[in-house]
């Protein structure tokens, strides 16, 4: 070919560059088999730009050339705009507050002409950047708690931001970069930690409250039973198991309940408990606050509850094999809400069935292990956490987003990566993939 | 610190890994091991589409279709896409005002939803069908849907034919849910009885619906969709331009007729008054027609010929005779010197003919009827010396009579058909404590066809059928054949079984007895029913009855009977005729079974025989009581109404002028002075009605 796409070509990850365009198709496929009628022109539906699945198109087309121009880029330019991107991202995401505009219950858009901007999707990025950037400095020491402080500050703040914008799904994927900074030398106890406590708040939620506090106490109590001899030598042990142990029944006796009344959106603590089956306790239950009536609330209710309920009943009707591509009747006959962008899942189980998922879990799974090799053989620190940071988010989004529709996590609306129908969602994931692709090329020449 | 923390990239992918691994189960447990989630999918997607076959036809002996499928039509409304309608243009049409229109609207959106459409107005008449179909373009969401229907193209044959009505839940019941609610099942008739033959097979379509219940098409291209079978048709041996006639001569009169082809059992015609037309029972007034009829105290649903119970009378005679010949009591030559009246037992039986030697010998006692001769016949039957005992001598009585297909059903292949009544000894035991002789059942008329003894027209007709083949007949019935299938082997096989129950009488016995009855129409009883050319034999009957009417017993008319089969040899038609309380059985049942004899057998009436017809159909025979019985039944039904809802406006027109005139007097007097026994007439409504208001019934 032409000496420019030599030029680009070198030194890509060629597997990473065709499992992205396996899955922007199979994205496109599954849009197209949801939002076809029979009889429509399939060409002229493709180039109309009406359809959904036609926009999904052209937004590849323009993800294509945005990747071209990633991959033309110098490497260092990435590094040497990193903080820069990151101030830009957080002054878009407070330009959002004065310039938003109401789509669907949302606050985080700002329309741009045609074009919907949602800057709390486009932040993960610059947040990523920003994040390699911070662990590579050479005086950063992240055994010091001072920079794994500012390391989560520099994560977090976005997501502070986005719940101000009541994006919840947005707010989580932050949470993700705490795998970046795990790699990095973060004390594995943090994480345990907040692992113990996410299991602790949904024991709250499923078991009895006093029980629990009593299998609570029954914990520490044989804990302290066990570690009799090591308190014999050391005092503080069981001053450590004592502290731990208020402060897991103070979070189940009343972070929790605080947390359920005060913090979080009534619809919010429903679809938290509509994922776990249950129905909300009467405490929870707020009927009369400002922006919800009662009636309002209900229907959202069941809102949350028919979408799990049609995209289990949608997925688990595909079997082993599936019902071919146009043949769902579940996703074809718009049973199942948001199939296009939050549940486009739906549209693989139902249509292709078990071993269509099987296959499609297998192209992710083989992206994230060999972006986490590529991370590996990076030599500069500032390429391995920005490997890892897009290793993270693309996990973090997978994940939520698969649980959601097979009714393992509550309904919080994030995309599937390259999958779910959206502009600024595929833009984003193709840039940070080929930002990526670009550094890995490159990593021969950098030291450090 | 980057070879500290490679260990981590292990763990990392672990979790990668285990996440995976948790999803994957959730997977194979959604997909591969729960059913549910199927069964779900087509709960939610998939419209079952029940596709009903067209009813089976029913054709005469001729190949006429007699109860043939039509298309009507319905106005059917899908709310989503009504839009700029001219309510009031419609409205207009339909003769409804807007209150109705939206009530009926939000029906329809209640029952079926905005997006699915549902029945607006039923079975349009075909004035109002005609006016729609023009205007349909100007209502958006409002459709005519075909809806095929019954019709009785010769509006004749109602009780035999039957009706089709809506599968209450017994029925359901009763058929194990093979009927679902709103699917139609013959109620009466032949579509009762061949219910499984005319009712075909129902398709199901399945056809994709979307969230909104619109629906998409068909399911997997319509590869698990059943065609519906159409139901079979029935070949009957009616003929309906005699069915016709006879209902014609039947009109405004109570009673039956029954005509069998006697060579085959075959029902040519068979008529019960009053009658009504079958149309009346589809169609969009079946509901109110089906009241009127229920509330007439005429009972014109009840089929007479197959459930009225007569006294034989006179046309028990032939049979008696032939008993008594076969029995050696009596030989063709026997005679009786009756003087009009028999006295041989205490009770005396007068005989009606009073002409010396009118009894000398057997044909001549058939022919003028003499009650004198029979009652003896009878009376030496039972006192037979060969039995010993008259108890003996009733049961053989019983025998023959049994034989003859009297006092038990004969197995028509119509439904609820009455077996009629012929005493036995317990019956006697019963009402004489024991005492009881001969003359016991003579005096009280079992010679001449009264006393215990009852039955049907089709009895009495399938009777006379064994004396005009002399000795066997088949039992009637009215399908012959059905169209295109095996199962008739099981279903009609006892149809064409020959019955030779009497065929041990001697057919001198039947020559003499058949002579007899030709000499009734030659020179006898029936000498109206003379037709020229056709060698007729008859017997005329004239049966006294009694009935409490309004708590007090009335003598009533004569039932008019007559029974006859001709030809003489080789017969091919049995007529039995029952005209209640209309006088001697040659007054009015005579004529009208010559004039249907002479219709089947000639093909035509003579001229002068057609104005007869007229003047017998143009009679009105309906029992003077009726009409009283009516009106006490009907003030009851509005004094019930007035009671449970207040609403005394249909009781007032039966109460008297003057009692009217005080309660409209009273009503705007302001000091209430009324009597305690008409306060009925200031019934207020109740708050709670327990007879729920016209808008709320109607579904």
């Amino acid at each position: 070919m032409n000496q420019r796409n030599a030029i680009i070509s070198k030194g890509a990850d060629s597997l990473l560059v065709c499992l992205y365009i396996i899955l922007v198709c199979i994205g496109i496929l599954s849009i197209f088999a949801t939002s076809y009628k029979e009889g429509d022109n399939v060409v002229q539906g493709f180039l109309s730009f009406k359809t959904d699945y036609s926009k999904q198109f052209y937004f590849f087309i323009i993800s294509g050339i945005l990747a071209t121009f990633v991959l033309i880029t110098d490497s260092k330019f990435f590094t040497a705009t990193a903080n820069l991107s990151y101030a830009v991202g957080i002054f878009l995401m407070l330009l959002v507050f004065p310039f938003h505009s109401d789509i669907k219950g949302t606050k985080s858009i700002i329309k741009l002409g045609g074009f919907n901007l949602q800057p709390a999707e486009m932040c993960k990025l610059f947040v990523n950047l920003a994040l390699a950037k911070y662990l590579s400095r050479i005086e950063t020491d992240f055994k010091k708690t001072k920079s794994q402080l500012i390391a989560a500050a520099i994560a977090i703040a976005p997501a502070v931001l986005s719940i101000a914008q009541s994006e919840m799904g947005l707010a989580l994927v932050y949470f993700s970069f705490f795998l970046v900074m795990f790699r990095e030398g973060l004390p594995a106890a943090i994480l345990v930690v907040g692992f113990s406590l996410g299991a602790l708040v949904v024991a709250t939620l499923v078991v009895p409250l006093n029980t629990l506090a009593f299998v609570l106490t029954v914990i520490a109590a044989a804990t302290i039973y066990f570690m009799r001899r090591q308190i014999k030598r050391r005092r503080e042990v069981l001053v450590t198991i004592m502290a731990i142990w208020v402060v897991c029944v103070s979070v189940q006796r009343f972070a929790v309940p605080f947390a359920f009344k005060h913090a979080l959106k009534s619809y919010q603590v429903e679809r938290i408990y509509s994922m776990l089956g249950k129905d909300v306790p009467e405490e929870y239950v707020r009927g009369n606050t400002a922006d919800e009536d009662p009636a309002k609330a209900s229907k959202k209710k069941e809102a949350g509850d028919y979408n799990v309920k049609q995209s289990k009943i949608a997925i688990g009707s595909g079997g082993l094999y599936g019902k071919g591509l146009l043949s769902g009747t579940q996703t074809r006959n718009g049973f199942v809400p948001e199939q296009h962008t939050d549940f486009i899942f739906c549209t693989i189980g139902e249509g292709f069935g078990f071993i269509g998922s099987m296959v499609l879990l297998g192209i992710y799974f083989l992206l994230i292990m060999r972006i986490v090799t590529i991370a590996e053989r990076q030599r500069s620190v500032f390429s391995r956490c920005y490997a890892y940071g897009v290793a993270s988010v693309i996990f973090f989004h997978i994940t939520i987003n698969i649980c959601m529709t097979i009714g393992l996590a509550p309904v919080i609306g994030i995309p599937l990566p390259f999958l779910s129908y959206g502009g600024t969602a595929l833009l984003t994931f193709t840039m940070l993939l080929f930002i990526l692709i670009r550094l890995d090329a490159d990593r021969q020449m950098v030291l450090r | 610190m980057s070879v500290f923390n490679q260990s981590r990239s292990t763990i990392i992918r672990l979790i990668f890994l285990g996440v995976f691994i948790i999803i994957i189960g959730q997977l194979i447990n959604l997909q591969l091991f729960s059913d549910k989630y199927k069964q779900l999918a087509m709960n939610n997607a998939l419209f079952a589409k029940v596709i009903y076959p067209d009813r089976g036809i029913i054709y005469d002996r001729k190949g006429k279709a007699i109860l043939n499928n039509t298309i009507m039509y319905d106005l059917v409304v899908t709310p989503s896409q009504v839009k700029n309608v001219d309510t009031t243009a419609l409205c207009y049409l339909l003769g409804i005002d807007t209150t109705e229109f939206k009530q009926r609207m939000i029906e329809a959106i209640f029952k079926n939803t905005r997006f699915r459409p549902s029945v607006f107005e039923g079975l349009l008449r075909s004035d109002l069908y005609a006016k729609l179909d023009e205007n349909i373009w100007k209502f958006p969401g409002f459709d005519l849907v075909e809806r095929p229907v019954r019709k009785y193209p010769f509006n004749a044959a109602a009780h035999i034919l039957g009706y089709i009505g809506e599968a209450d839940s017994s029925v359901i019941r009763r058929y194990g849910g093979f009927y679902r609610m709103g699917d139609y099942i013959g109620r009466s008739g032949l579509e009762q009885s061949y219910e499984e033959i005319l009712r075909g097979q129902r398709g199901v379509k399945y056809i994709i619906k979307d969230n909104k219940n619109r629906l998409q098409g068909s399911f997997e291209k319509g590869e698990n969709d059943t065609a519906a079978i159409a139901g079979r048709g029935l070949r009957t041996s009616i003929d309906i331009e005699l069915q016709q006639l006879a209902e014609k001569l039947m009109t405004d009169k109570v009673g039956a007729v029954v005509a069998i082809e006697p060579k085959t059992g075959g029902i040519i015609a068979m008529v019960s008054g009053p009658n009504f037309n079958p149309n009346d029972l589809t169609g969009p007034d079946k509901q109110k027609n089906y009241a009127s009829l229920a509330l007439n105290v005429s009972a014109p649903l009840l089929n007479r010929a197959i459930k009225g119970q007569y006294p034989a009378g006179s046309t028990y005679k032939p049979l008696g005779a032939l008993i008594g010949l076969n029995e050696g009591v009596i030989t063709q030559n026997s005679g009786y010197d009756c003087h009009g009246v028999y006295t041989v037992c205490p009770h005396p039986v007068k005989c009606d003919e009073k002409i010396a030697g009118h009894a000398a010998n057997l044909r001549l006692a058939i022919a003028h009827s003499c009650n004198s001769f029979f009652s003896q016949t009878l009376k030496l039957t039972i006192d037979n010396p060969q039995y010993h005992s008259a108890r003996r001598g009733l049961t053989k009585w019983k025998e023959y009579v049994n034989a003859f297909g009297l006092g038990h059903r004969i197995g028509v292949d119509l439904p609820s058909e009455d077996g009629g009544n012929i005493p036995d000894t317990t019956a006697y035991d019963k009402e004489y404590r024991g005492q009881w002789n001969s003359c016991t059942m003579v005096g009280g008329g079992l010679g001449i066809g009264q006393d215990k003894m009852s039955v049907t027209p089709l009895q009495m007709a399938n009777a006379i059928c064994i004396v005009a083949n002399k000795g066997y007949f088949y039992t009637p019935h009215f399908v012959e054949k059905i169209d295109g299938g095996s199962t008739e082997d099981t279903l009609l096989n006892r149809f064409s079984r020959k019955h030779e129950v009497l065929t041990h009488i001697s057919d001198d016995a039947y020559e003499t007895v058949i002579s007899g009855m030709q000499d009734v129409v030659e020179i006898g009883t029936a000498r109206i029913a003379r037709i020229p050319g056709i060698d007729m034999c008859a017997k005329t009957g004239t049966a006294q009855n009694r009935l409490v009417v309004l708590g007090k017993a009335i003598d009533l008319p004569n039932n008019s009977m007559f029974v006859c089969f001709a030809p003489r040899e080789n017969p091919k038609i049995v007529i039995a005729v029952v005209v209640q309380n209309a006088g001697y059985g040659s007054k009015w049942a005579a004529p009208i079974g010559s004039l249907l004899v002479e219709k089947y057998l000639n093909d035509t009436l003579r001229a002068e025989r057609i104005k007869e017809a007229d003047v017998i159909s143009h009679s009105n025979l309906m029992p003077t009581y009726l009409k009283r019985v009516q009106y006490h039944e009907d003030s009851l039904r509005a004094a019930l109404w007035a009671r449970q809802t207040g609403d005394s406006t249909r009781w007032f027109k039966y109460v008297s002028p003057s009692f009217r005139a005080m309660q409209l007097d009273t009503s705007r007097r302001t000091d209430n002075k009324i009597p305690d026994d008409k306060k009925i007439f200031m019934i207020k409504p109740k708050t709670n009605n327990t007879i729920p208001q016209k808008d709320s019934v109607r579904h």
